[in-house]
């Protein structure tokens, strides 16, 4: 009772934070709610006792994207363009989308169900096994370091890339200009 | 050179080390509690991220250097990697951190864990660093009043 009680705060919050992103001009109060956002979704994962998702959700959501997001703002502009086009076709375009959306989740299962395909396949199985196998109390580390060390390989591999992307197309264009600067 | 207000500088001194004690927890009790590298990694960044912003980049990079940041972007991946392709030396199958210790396959497993979440850790800590520093380090088009 309580639970769904909780549930339905957060959810009705979330729904809130969005439209106040929707509807906010002033770019700063946007990136700030849409920590606030974030930090409503850890919540949301730690009722349904994810923890490790709901900590890497505050840390990487809430706190290195909003300072990822202000520093872009930093160096555009601080208040959103008014838009120059007919708003309609955008509206068209997110409401089927949206419809299409609310169409595949009336497939999902229940929110919190316990017999969802995630749940029956191998996960009994690691749950059951991690104490004898790997001998850990934290099954998500087990999981994720050792019967899926591949994966996690994989992980960290899309990680470094990233950081290899962001840092060639900015620093390079940096470097560029400075370059530029030095003929001039 | 920015100088922020002086509550948010003493602050600032006093959150950083416990950030980065709080960031080595999460990093080597991943195995007992919430956590693991992913989460120290970008804690451990914050740390310095936060540092940056009070302090200015050019403080933060005196303390930490773009240089050793950029290697430690591709350090964790070459730990993670390489842990890997040692046990393979060792007979056992790529990552099977049994390797570590023949006799105690759990006690194997431990090490594995632990040095490869820290490969993990080391990785996202560079990353998010590198990716503050390369987003500062350009000119801001707004001053801080703009704000």
């Amino acid at each position: 009772m309580i639970e769904l009680f909780v549930n339905f705060v957060l959810f009705t919050m979330l729904v809130l934070t969005a439209l106040a992103i929707v509807r906010i001009d002033r770019l700063f109060a946007v990136v700030m709610l849409s920590g606030v956002f974030s930090l409503l979704s850890a919540l949301l994962f730690v009722t349904l006792d994810a923890v490790d998702v709901a900590f890497t959700e505050a840390a990487v959501g809430a706190g290195i994207s909003t300072v990822l997001m202000l520093s872009t703002i930093a160096l555009t502009k601080p208040v959103q363009k008014k838009p120059r086009h007919n708003a309609l076709v955008p509206l068209i375009v997110v409401g089927v989308t949206g419809a299409t959306l609310i169409y595949g989740t009336l497939d999902m299962p229940a929110f919190g169900a316990k017999d969802t395909p995630a749940q029956n396949h191998v996960a009994a199985l690691y749950l059951e096994r991690t104490p004898t196998d790997i001998d850990v109390p934290n099954a998500v580390t087990g999981i994720l370091a050792s019967y899926r060390g591949f994966d996690t390989l994989g992980e960290t591999g899309v990680v470094f890339t990233a950081g290899i992307g962001v840092l060639l197309l900015l620093s390079g264009l940096a470097r560029r200009r400075e370059e530029e600067g030095e003929e001039q | 050179m920015i100088q922020h207000h002086l509550i948010l500088r003493v602050v600032t001194k006093l959150l950083v080390g416990t950030i980065i004690v709080f960031a080595l927890y999460v990093q080597f009790h991943g195995d007992f509690s919430p956590g693991g590298g992913f989460q120290a990694g970008v804690i451990m960044a914050v740390a310095f991220i936060i540092y940056g912003i009070v302090f200015g980049l050019e403080k933060v990079k005196q303390v930490f250097p773009a240089w050793i940041v950029h290697k430690m972007v591709a350090l964790g991946v070459l730990i993670y990697a390489g842990t890997g392709v040692v046990s393979m030396f060792l007979g056992y199958d790529y990552l099977d951190y049994g390797a570590f210790s023949p006799h105690h396959p759990t006690h194997g497993q431990h090490w594995g864990l632990l040095i490869v979440e820290f490969g993990v850790g080391v990785t996202v800590t560079g990353v998010m660093v590198a990716i503050y520093y390369a987003f500062a380090g350009r000119p801001p088009a707004i001053s801080d009043e703009d704000w």
